[in-house]
């Protein structure tokens, strides 16, 4: 294993989070602290407590995936493919790197960058409403899971995409209805029976259900099949990264 | 020759679209020679250094570096290698000093500070180790991807047309930087489409086009077959046939009697020219200009890739 080219990966990807902190930390700390103050106690005020949780405590776990999931997504895919863009990548390329070794590096610092966005506004949310975790240790592999698992789609997309265009094409019109759908700000029950049927196609909706009944311990799906969905997420995505890598796939002619 | 630092055997290279690059190279490179790559653009100069470098996968044949497949041994050989890329690719948002250090911690060496600090004084870049790429000239970036190259001390050096866009400063820094390179046993290849460079710098000098080696030699064997002379003599007037007084100096008669050519080695010392224009005289045969022309490898460059042509 080549540690010492990980390592350089991973701090060189986490310096640019120094360098661009105001859009990877602040920006998503401010957008967070504008839900809760809008959804949490503006309009939440007015909602009634969702099965014994007030609303602004009840949307909390979605707010950490929706930010999860974006964040990811796009530190994910950017860290791969702006040398592909720049064509630096060259440098990955002729380097005693695996592959695996250059995943790690990448994927695991835009999953770091997610899951410390994802704590800060943890705490944000503590400011503003009550947040109380029942299931620690499910709350945390629900929390990592999904970060390695979106930072790898991201990882995808950023192989895949030839331009800007594509780069932004699947976080910026896929995700959101995902997430919006995926009962993030609701529950499922509140919706009419079609739509819930509907809901249940959506992945997001597991992982924002498991997520909250790791909080609350209240859930629209069965907590642990949300966690073999994302299981089963993750490994198709490594799969597919995988057969990119052993093909050279938009990387390697 | 000294043990083979890079071997090429029966390369071929056919990208996606059917091009097909390199058409069956072998090439033996020893260690601590420099090797010019001469050719011109399409040649197939960069798909060869990218193979053996690692950055595009080989269509058949193989290639050991320090005696390990470039492709199976990937971890060994590019350990070995450093490579300066064509194009100027830089991270326009960071610092000298860390893209230089990145590049050494890709290549699994600790970080060592005080060989960074070396090279980057070598290739002057010392008092700009705090400047964002982006702020620095097309030829201070050259630096940048030379110092990269040489983060990780490398003991094969590719330059891909090193020369570039670059001034003569740069230029005169880059070969005193080579030539250290070289004292020190580093292996050194480029390629470039100047011949006047290849001629400068290089121990043996190859000739690619068309996805195939036309030629490797040593440069003191190319240049000495290079070396043939040829004094032109524009005559005043035109004459029909050499006159027999002048037999010894086999010349030809050109340009329907106007010209009279000598052929001669540039490297003999002899004095042939003087003894040549008095037996002209001696003759009767005015001349009203006179010129010479040396082979330079440009002419073998021209002809070889003519005679493909």
């Amino acid at each position: 294993m080549n540690w010492q080219a990980m390592k350089s990966i991973y701090v060189f990807e986490m310096a640019r989070t120094r360098r661009t902190l105001l859009q990877s930390v602040v920006s998503p700390v401010l957008s967070t602290s504008l839900y809760f103050i809008v959804f949490g106690s503006a309009i939440g005020s007015r909602i009634q407590n969702i099965e014994g949780v007030s609303y602004g405590s009840f949307i909390t776990p979605g707010l950490i995936m929706l930010s999860l999931l974006t964040l990811c997504i796009s530190n994910g895919s950017f860290g791969i493919y702006f040398p592909k863009f720049t064509g630096t990548i060259y440098e990955l390329l002729s380097s005693p790197v695996s592959m695996p070794e250059i995943l790690f590096g990448y994927v695991g610092a835009a999953a770091s960058k997610g899951l410390l966005v994802g704590v800060i506004i943890l705490l944000t949310a503590h400011a503003f409403v009550d947040v109380r975790i029942e299931h620690p240790l499910m709350m945390v592999t629900f929390f990592v899971l999904t970060a390695v698992t979106f930072s790898l789609l991201g990882f995808i997309i950023g192989i895949w995409a030839t331009n800007f265009e594509q780069l932004s094409l699947i976080p910026s019109l896929v995700i959101p209805p995902l997430t919006f759908l995926g009962g993030c700000f609701y529950s499922i029950n509140m919706l009419p029976p079609l739509w819930q049927t509907v809901s249940h196609f959506n992945p997001v909706l597991y992982l924002v259900s498991g997520f909250r009944w790791s909080f609350y311990g209240i859930s629209d799906v069965n907590p642990w099949i949300s966690l073999v969905i994302i299981v089963v997420f993750l490994l198709a995505c490594l799969g597919l990264v995988k057969w990119m890598f052993r093909t050279g796939y938009r990387l390697k002619s | 020759m000294p043990q083979a630092i890079i071997s090429v055997e029966n390369l071929t290279k056919t990208y996606a679209n059917g091009f097909q690059a390199l058409k069956g190279i072998n090439l033996e490179i020893a260690e601590g020679e420099i090797l010019a790559l001469l050719g011109p653009n399409g040649a197939g100069k960069t798909t060869l250094i990218s193979i053996i470098c690692g950055i595009v996968t080989p269509s058949g044949g193989r290639v050991l570096a320090g005696g390990h497949d470039v492709v199976r041994d990937f971890r060994e050989t590019r350990a070995l290698i450093g490579l300066v890329p064509q194009e100027l690719t830089t991270d326009q948002f960071e610092t000298v000093w860390n893209t230089v250090s990145f590049s050494r911690g890709l290549h699994g060496k600790a970080p060592n500070p005080a060989h960074i600090e070396k090279v980057l004084r070598a290739l002057s870049l010392w008092d700009k180790k705090d400047f964002m790429l982006r702020q620095l000239s097309g030829g201070m970036k050259r630096r940048v991807l030379i110092a990269k190259a040489l983060s990780h001390e490398p003991r094969v050096l590719f330059l891909d047309e090193p020369t570039a866009g670059v001034d003569v400063n740069l230029r005169k820094d880059m070969w005193q930087v080579v030539n250290r390179l070289r004292e020190s046993g580093v292996t050194i290849i480029l390629t470039t489409h100047y011949i006047e460079e290849a001629e400068e710098i290089a121990d043996r000098v190859g000739v690619i086009d068309g996805g195939r080696l036309l030629l490797v030699e040593d440069k003191v064997t190319l240049m000495k077959k290079l070396g043939s002379k040829q004094l032109i003599l524009e005559l005043a007037a035109p004459i029909a046939t050499v006159p027999p007084a002048l037999a010894a100096f086999n010349l030809r008669l050109e340009k329907e009697g106007t010209a009279l050519v000598y052929d001669y080695d540039g490297h003999d010392q002899t004095d042939r020219i003087a003894p040549l224009l008095q037996a002209l005289s001696g003759a009767g045969i005015a001349f009203r200009d006179l010129s010479t022309r040396q082979n330079s490898l440009e002419d073998i460059f021209v002809s070889l890739i003519g005679e493909k042509a």
